[in-house]
């Protein structure tokens, strides 16, 4: 796919949380509250910073990578992955129903296109990807890994593992993206399990650290991915702590740990999508 | 006693199945490129030694960090390797069941899990270490295949056929020395059961170190004119389900005999396949829902029953309740 210019990046965007509430909505199901904040990281990689095929190999080889690791954030990924070729966008019709390859979360299991891994339960992408990463470099396929986690996902064991061994191992291959939105299912990060500085404990376990401090500016995030690309192949894995708004783009959503999980109704739906233009068409 | 029976298998020397792990993942990172090694900070416990020295751009120490490992492992099969985990069994498993399960299992991964010191034969460490449940958390799994190979010839070859084979793997050996009464050119055939010894009166289905049990089992039977079959299960799962079927059509009876709990162990998987097509009468030998302890392995399976007296004792409960 050719890089798309930030106009372009901007109207897909709007589309992509169209797509994001109307599957929602319509199963009464999933996450949209992350799924809108992270909008701009995921148009900015798939439209824009990852050299991919559409043509979806398992393997991967020679194309950047990416990993979610939270993935109840499924919605907007699947968007993206429709919108950018991966399988056709008539199929987000069947998000999280029966018999579909759209799982509530991403899995392999029914081989949908731009799945590698299956995740849900938190704090097992970072491991997988720093694998993944590994394996390029003893292929010598210089290509990058990114992989995004969630900051509430902070809070699991695995994460503190796996941040120990790239920095160990050197996997400079690696961009992990944290959803910096403070938020998780019972509040805010700080009341539910405070994660105090995330910078300055990355930075301790020897990982190179950089902020975005507009994460739902398509132009801020998309300077920070390049801020980030510049940092790999200098020894140290790379985190991007990504600051984003839950809930972005649609007025009463924002802001709020009310929509990590829980589905518009036909009003709300109504007035969410008047708020968003319908750029590339809905499905 | 061992002198004294005539036995259908004999050994000449004694090794832990860990090394024939040790020396089948070094073979088969030789005949395949693709095969890497990952460790939790137990490399000498596992034999991985040899691999690393000879390989180490395709080694991984993870420390003591077995989650990472097994999520590494799932990462690295996407762009073609076949990575082999290695700790012990309890850290193998029960730790990082939900990493196994969702990274590996679910997302079907070519990933071998490798666990060392399973069951009680790991010895004095005691029961924080001597998993006995392990079998039955991984045959729970789908896409999984589970492998208790019986002696290091068979642990050797088991660790060769794996790297051939697609799809997630748990291998499972363990710690003391134990006769090689295998031949060292077998052919290990995943999921398919070895007819050891041919027999009439009733069939022992044995997997792991309780295969050679079995073996005694069987000359001490024969002394007192009992004609006992011995199949050795090495893949519980997928399960040889038509050899088993086969052989207590013929004997009418069996007994199931491993070092694991009998709660969703190797007798559990024939029991169902019996009661499916061909109840018959089997007595199980394994660990009855207990916990084990530190001792010796010798006195850990005499006082748990996991021996070859035990075995014959069931044998005949078995052919009792034909």
């Amino acid at each position: 796919m050719e890089k798309q210019p930030l106009a372009q990046l901007t109207k897909i965007s709007s589309q992509v949380r169209r797509d994001i509430l109307r599957m929602v909505h319509a199963v009464q199901s999933g996450h949209p509250g992350a799924s809108l904040g992270c909008t701009e990281f995921f148009v900015a990689l798939y439209f824009n910073q990852m050299k991919h095929d559409s043509n979806f190999n398992m393997n991967g080889s020679n194309e950047d990578l990416f990993f979610l690791s939270n993935g109840h954030i499924s919605p907007v990924w699947y968007s993206v992955l429709a919108r950018s070729g991966y399988f056709s966008a008539d199929e987000l019709k069947t998000f999280r129903k029966l018999n579909s390859r759209l799982q509530g979360h991403p899995a392999t299991e029914e081989n949908l296109p731009g799945i590698r891994i299956a995740s849900g339960s938190l704090g097992q992408g970072l491991s997988a990807a720093i694998g993944a990463a590994q394996v390029k470099k003893i292929n010598q396929d210089d290509r990058l890994v990114y992989v995004l986690m969630g900051d509430g996902e902070q809070q699991e064991g695995q994460v503190w593992e796996a941040c120990m061994y790239a920095a160990h191992h050197k996997v400079d291959n690696l961009i992990a993206t944290i959803d910096f939105n403070r938020q998780q299912i019972d509040g805010p990060t700080k009341d539910v399990m405070d994660l105090k500085d995330l910078k300055v404990k990355w930075e301790a376990f020897g990982w190179e650290v950089i902020e975005t401090l507009k994460g739902n500016d398509m132009e801020a995030v998309l300077e920070g991915l390049e801020k980030a690309k510049s940092l790999t192949g200098k020894g140290k894995p790379v985190l991007n702590l990504l600051h984003t708004e839950m809930g972005y783009g649609v007025d009463f959503m924002v802001g709020t740990h009310k929509w990590h999980g829980i589905a518009p109704s036909d009003e709300q739906l109504e007035n969410a999508l008047g708020q968003l233009e319908e750029t590339l068409g809905d499905y | 006693m061992d002198k004294t029976l005539d036995l259908k298998y004999t050994y000449t020397e004694k090794k832990d199945t860990r090394s024939g792990f040790g020396d089948g993942l070094l073979e088969a990172g030789r005949r395949n490129p693709n095969v890497v090694g990952l460790c939790a900070d137990l490399i000498g416990s596992l034999k991985m030694g040899a691999f690393q020295k000879e390989f180490p751009e395709r080694f991984f120490q993870v420390g003591i960090a077995e989650a990472n490992m097994i999520g590494l492992a799932a990462g690295m099969t996407i762009g073609g390797k076949i990575p082999f985990t290695g700790t012990f069994a309890n850290f193998s498993t029960g730790r990082v069941y939900d990493q196994i399960r969702q990274s590996v299992a679910y997302s079907d991964k070519n990933v071998k899990i490798c666990a060392s010191h399973a069951g009680l034969t790991l010895g004095e460490d005691g029961a924080t270490h001597q998993i006995l449940e392990d079998v039955g958390m991984m045959k729970m799994l789908p896409h999984m295949t589970v492998i208790n190979p019986c002696d290091y010839n068979q642990t050797k070859a088991a660790t060769m056929a794996i790297a051939e084979f697609e799809g997630p793997v748990y291998l499972r050996f363990g710690r003391p020395s134990w006769p090689i009464f295998t031949p060292a050119d077998q052919k290990f055939e995943i999921g398919k059961a070895w007819h050891m010894i041919e027999g009439t009166d009733v069939t022992i289905f044995a997997t792991g170190h309780l295969v050679w049990e079995a073996v005694v089992a069987e000359a001490m039977l024969r002394e007192e004119g009992i004609s006992a079959e011995v199949i050795n299960i090495h893949t519980i799962k997928p399960l040889d389900e038509a050899a088993i079927l086969a052989s207590v059509k013929k004997t009418g009876c069996a007994v199931s005999a491993e070092e694991h709990q009998l709660n969703g162990g190797l007798g559990d998987s024939i029991a169902q396949t019996l009661i499916r097509n061909n109840p018959a009468p089997l007595e199980y030998v394994g660990v009855n829902d207990s916990f084990g302890e530190s001792g010796t392995p010798t006195e850990l399976m005499e006082k748990y029953g996991l021996n070859a007296e035990n075995i014959v004792k069931a044998a005949k409960k078995a052919i009792a309740r034909k």
